[in-house]
C-alpha cells in the first residue's frame, strides 16, 4: 500500500534556509544541504526546496545549491521558486531535482503548467496552490481564494475551480497551503484540504499550520492529503519525523518505517 | 564497493535531455562505479553497465533517443546480452508501444506500457512496496516487500510472464521490475529510495562488473 508521506520543507532565501511567517521576520534555519542530508537520515519521505527569494528577485533558482542539496539525500526532492519555463524547468531537474513546483508563475501563465508535463509528464509537475478563507461570492464560490507572491495578492480565482483547471493541464501533485494557517500552528486547514482532495485525483500534499504530530493525522484522515508538509516544527526540532510518523502509525496511516541507518552517502 | 579486486566500474548514463541526472550518478559512484554521461551514442564508450535514466514522457524522450542515435546503440547493447539498467522511463521505453504519447517504444521487451487506470491516485508517487516473485541478485540484502520510491503514471506489462522480477500494488498490481539475463528494468527510482535503493544499485554495478 502507498505510504502517506512525510516532508520536511526547506524555505531558501540567499542559499540559506530560512523560516518566518511567509516573507516576514525571517529567522536563519541553516544549510539546505546540511538539512536535507539530516532529514534523509531521520527518515523523510521527500523534501520540498522553495527559492523564495527568486521570484521577489527577479531571477532563476540558485541552481548550484539545488545541486549540492541534491547530492546529499538520496530521497526525492522536489524544487519550487524561480522556474518560469519549461528551459528553467529543465535546468533544475538537471541539477538534482525529481519534481518542480510551480506556483505564481502558473497563475500568471497557465499554460506553462501544459508545456512543462508535455515535455518532463505530469509525475514531474507539482502546482503549488496558496490559499485562504473568504466570504463566499460568485468569483469565489468555495470560499477558498488563490493568493500568490507569497499570499500577499488576491487574484480573484476560487481554489477549487484552480485546483480542477491544473490538473486538467497537466499538474501530477498539488501542494496546498492554506495562507490563514502558515506559520500559525493553529494545525492544516483540514476543510480546505478536504474540498480540494475530493475534487482532483492527483496526490494531494497538505501544508500550512503544523504544530505536532496530530495535525499530520488530521490531514491524512480528515483532509484526505497523502502527504504531510511542514518546516519550522522540524528544523526546530520541536517534533523528530519519527514521531510524527509514530502517530500516524498509532492512527493506522501506513508509513514508511525511518530508516535504522542513515540514507545518505 | 565496485568490482571484486577493487577497482572502479565504468558505467555510462545515457543523457537524452529530460531529467535528474545528479541522482542516479551519485548513487553510482557511492557504488564504486565510474560514470560518464553521453548525449549521443557515439559516447558511450566500453562500460561495464549502460544506464538509462527517466524522467519524463515518452514521446519527447523517444525523439531524443532516435536523434541521440541511441536507439540502434541501445537495441544492439541489450541484444549482446550487456549489463543494463533502465530506471522508470527508462524501462518503459523497452516495451514495444506506450499508451503516453502513443509512442512507438524500443521493443526490446514483448509488451506494452499501459496507464495505471484505476489506481485511487494517479500519478502513483510516494514509497511503496517492492514483491518479488523470484531471488535476484539485484535485491540481495534487500528485505522483500521493501519500501521503494516511486514516481509515474504509466507501467510496463510484459507479455512474457516469466521476465517479471517484482510487484507492485496501487489499485492493482504491476510490473515493478523485470529481468532478462544481464537486463535489469525497474519502475521505482533506486537512486532515491534511501538505503535500499543504494544497495540495489552497488548490487547491479557489481553483477556488471563480474560479467565485464
Amino acid at each position: 500500500m502507498l505510504c502517506r508521506r512525510v516532508i520536511p520543507c526547506l524555505d531558501v532565501a540567499n542559499g540559506r534556509v530560512v523560516k518566518g511567517t511567509r516573507f516576514v521576520d525571517l529567522v536563519d534555519e541553516g544549510d539546505p544541504p546540511e538539512l536535507a542530508e539530516r532529514y534523509a537520515r531521520e527518515g523523510a519521505d521527500e523534501l520540498v526546496y522553495l527559492d523564495i527569494s527568486a521570484a521577489p528577485e527577479g531571477r532563476g533558482t540558485l541552481l548550484d545549491i539545488v545541486e549540492r542539496t541534491a547530492r546529499r539525500a538520496f530521497i526525492p526532492l522536489t524544487v519550487g521558486g524561480g522556474v518560469r519555463s519549461v528551459e528553467d524547468m529543465r535546468d533544475v531537474l538537471r541539477a538534482g531535482a525529481d519534481k518542480v513546483s510551480l506556483n505564481t508563475r502558473a497563475v500568471e501563465d497557465p499554460e506553462l503548467v501544459r508545456r512543462c508535463a508535455a515535455r518532463f509528464g505530469s509525475q514531474a509537475v507539482v502546482v503549488a496552490i496558496d490559499a485562504r478563507r473568504v466570504i463566499p461570492t460568485e468569483a469565489i464560490p468555495s470560499g477558498f481564494e488563490v493568493v500568490v507572491r507569497g499570499g500577499r495578492d488576491a487574484v480573484g480565482i476560487d481554489a477549487l475551480a484552480w485546483a480542477q483547471r491544473v490538473v486538467g493541464l497537466g499538474a501530477g501533485e498539488l501542494l496546498v497551503t492554506s495562507i490563514d494557517r502558515d506559520g500559525t500552528k493553529a494545525g492544516f486547514d483540514t476543510g480546505q484540504l478536504r474540498a480540494i482532495s475530493d475534487l482532483v485525483r492527483v496526490p494531494v500534499i497538505a501544508s500550512g499550520g503544523a504544530a505536532g504530530p496530530d495535525d499530520f493525522v488530521a490531514a491524512v484522515r480528515d483532509g484526505g492529503a497523502d502527504a504531510v508538509l511542514a518546516a519550522g516544527i522540524f528544523h526546530r526540532r520541536e517534533w523528530s519525523i519519527a514521531a510524527v510518523k509514530a502517530a500516524m502509525a498509532a492512527a493506522g496511516l501506513p508509513v514508511r518505517a525511518v530508516p535504522d541507518e542513515a540514507e545518505v552517502a | 564497493m565496485g568490482a571484486p579486486d577493487g577497482s572502479s566500474v565504468p558505467v555510462t548514463v545515457v543523457d537524452y535531455g529530460a531529467g535528474n541526472l545528479v541522482s542516479i550518478e551519485q548513487a553510482l559512484v557511492a557504488a564504486g562505479a565510474v560514470v560518464r554521461r553521453a548525449e549521443r551514442a557515439d559516447q558511450i564508450g566500453n562500460p561495464a553497465l549502460l544506464v538509462v535514466p527517466g524522467v519524463g514522457a515518452s514521446g519527447p524522450a523517444m525523439e531524443r533517443l532516435r536523434a541521440g542515435g541511441f536507439e540502434r546503440a541501445i537495441l544492439d547493447w541489450v541484444a549482446d546480452d550487456r549489463p543494463f539498467l533502465g530506471i522508470c522511463l527508462g524501462l518503459q521505453l523497452l516495451f514495444e508501444t506506450s499508451d503516453e504519447d502513443q509512442a512507438r517504444t524500443l521493443g526490446v521487451l514483448r509488451g506494452h506500457t499501459v496507464r495505471l487506470d484505476g489506481a485511487p491516485t494517479l500519478p502513483h508517487i510516494g514509497w511503496n512496496q517492492v514483491e518479488r516473485r523470484h531471488d535476484h541478485r539485484a535485491f540481495a540484502g534487500i528485505a522483500d516487500g521493501a519500501d521503494f520510491y516511486f514516481v509515474h503514471s504509466y507501467a510496463g506489462a510484459p507479455q512474457d510472464d516469466d521476465v517479471v522480477l517484482a510487484e507492485t500494488e496501487h489499485g492493482r498490481r504491476f510490473t515493478a521490475a523485470v529481468a532478462r539475463g544481464n537486463l535489469l528494468g525497474v519502475q521505482f527510482h533506486p537512486e532515491r529510495s534511501g538505503r535500499d535503493g543504494l544497495r540495489l544499485i552497488a548490487n547491479v554495478v557489481g553483477l556488471a562488473a563480474e560479467v565485464a
